[in-house]
């Protein structure tokens, strides 16, 4: 699974869990302020995704992510690295 | 250009909201306090369920007595840092007796817990390690970790082979700090310790416990979690405040490494902010020669602890975590409930913490009690009745 495509599959499968209002999700789709996520949802999501792709991302890159586009830019530096 | 305080908008109108429900939870003002459990809130007596104050010792007359001194012959305020015209014998002396009553070589005190968080987390780590928190982790651990310029990375509450996959996948040349906390102040649920432990043994981290609602109330001398836990030397760095056991307003750092007392002229919130004010010292000071001295405060705070949790499950509440702890948070469903009950408990004359998430552990609705040592059979069942009330009153 390295496919950028499948990649935010993958992510957008994740998302669905803390998608409680059912946004349609895209991979543009800004996730905490369309999600109405807070600070917390955020980072069990991201825990989820660490464990899902076997990465750790760090905070500050956390705070730099908006999209699901930009979520995916991260798991793939993390996976290539 | 933007307004600043614009982005506050939508916090300001939420917090509106809950008020609209009755009293503010934010500028509650205690007009006058009686006693360790005791205060007039709104012009009518309270019982303070929802306190740091384990002990009860804020009244202690030896503790009022050595700070009321302390005030006489050093005055009101230190004016300076405690690297410059800011340290007093007391606050010597009080470092001494702390890192006595911890078995640790070293201890450094602070104006505040926060503070010491600040300035262990931010002295200890810097650009190039690593820090891993607990998800539930204290503000002012995350804002230690988020000054030290080190990489921050979660892992799941509790959770020691989470903590072990993401050493696992970790690279880098820097040195690793992992955080724990003695008791979390929320539901008062410990870190598995030695669980915990055992990953150090794997991984060679270095280790922190802030202790800030341990301190004094577990382990057989008060050392807090290690001590119970019996794992004191794998704990490089112990923290914590004297808001809450010692009853005053401070904190601690404490640990046997030989250079710890570099942070004396390495970290910035130790060196850059007034010493502590003499008063204050000289209570904390006092309070921990108590506790020291008075181990059956102990036992009483957690029998009061088992009275209060017991009356309150036997009202039908559900209440956050099975261990002995002297924190008793109350699960409620959402924000609705748990505010109307809240402000049901304060007309009853219960005052409790309202817990409300984004600070809050799996973004729980919780009305957060305490005990202390200084409650007594009156005070128990005050709180218990005011509950039952307040349950008629709201549901
Ligand atoms: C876990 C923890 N650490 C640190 C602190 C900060 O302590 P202080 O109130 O002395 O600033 C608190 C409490 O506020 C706490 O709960």
């Amino acid at each position: 699974m390295s496919g950028r495509e499948e990649i935010v599959g993958e992510l957008m499968k994740l998302l669905e869990g803390f998608n409680v209002k059912k946004v349609p999700l895209a991979p543009d789709t800004d996730i905490p302020a369309q999600l109405e996520l807070d600070s917390v949802q955020v980072m069990d999501f991201i825990m989820q995704v660490e464990d899902t792709f076997d990465i750790n991302i760090p905070q500050h890159e956390v705070a730099e992510i908006r999209t699901l586009n930009d979520l995916a830019d991260v798991v793939m530096k993390r996976k290539g690295a | 250009m933007k307004d600043l305080l614009e982005k506050y908008r939508p916090l300001v109108a939420h917090h509106d909201r809950a008020v609209q429900a009755g009293v503010d939870p934010i500028n509650l003002v205690n007009e006058r306090v009686l006693s360790p459990s005791r205060a007039v809130i709104n012009g009518r007596e309270v019982v303070l369920a929802g306190t740091n104050n384990y002990m009860g010792i804020t009244f202690d007359p030896d503790c009022i007595a050595a700070g009321q001194e302390a005030l006489a012959s050093f005055g009101a305020g230190t004016t300076g840092s405690r690297i410059a015209n800011g340290t007093y014998a007391l606050h010597a002396e009080l470092e001494r007796a702390l890192a006595n009553a911890l078995n640790r070589e070293h201890c450094l005190i602070f104006s505040t817990g926060y503070q010491a968080n600040l300035a262990s987390l931010a002295g200890l780590a810097g650009k190039g390690d690593t820090i891993f928190l607990d998800a539930d982790s204290h503000a002012s651990i995350h804002d230690g970790a988020t000054l030290s310029g080190a990489e921050i990375i979660w892992f799941r509450h509790n959770d020691p082979d989470n903590l072990a996959r993401r050493l696992r996948r970790h690279q880098g040349e820097g040195g690793v700090l992992v955080v724990l906390e003695g008791l979390y102040s929320m539901f008062g649920d410990r870190a598995p310790l030695r669980e915990f432990v055992e990953v150090k043994k794997e991984f060679g981290f270095q280790l922190l416990v802030d202790e800030a609602h341990s301190f004094g109330v577990l382990g057989e001398h008060g050392r807090g979690l290690a001590e119970e836990a019996g794992v004191e030397d794998e704990v490089d760095f112990v923290v914590g405040t004297f808001s809450k056991s010692i009853g005053a307003i401070g904190g601690f750092a404490a640990s046997n490494h030989p250079m710890f007392e570099a942070l004396r002229f390495a970290a910035r919130p130790y060196m850059f902010t007034a010493a502590p004010s003499p008063a204050s010292v000289a209570t904390a000071l006092c309070a921990v020669r108590k506790l020291q001295a008075e181990p059956e405060r102990r036992t009483r705070l957690m029998d009061n602890a088992r009275r209060l949790r017991d009356g309150l499950k036997e009202l039908g509440l559900r209440i956050a975590c099975e261990e002995e702890t002297p924190i008793i948070a109350v699960m409620c469903d959402d924000e609705e409930q748990v505010v109307r009950r809240w402000n049901a408990l304060l007309q009853a004359g219960v005052y409790v913490n309202l817990a409300l998430p984004p600070g809050t552990p799996g973004n729980s609705y919780l009305l957060r009690c305490s005990a202390t040592a200084a409650m007594d059979e009156k005070d128990i069942a005050d709180i218990i009745a005011g509950f039952a009330a307040a349950l008629r009153m709201v549901g």
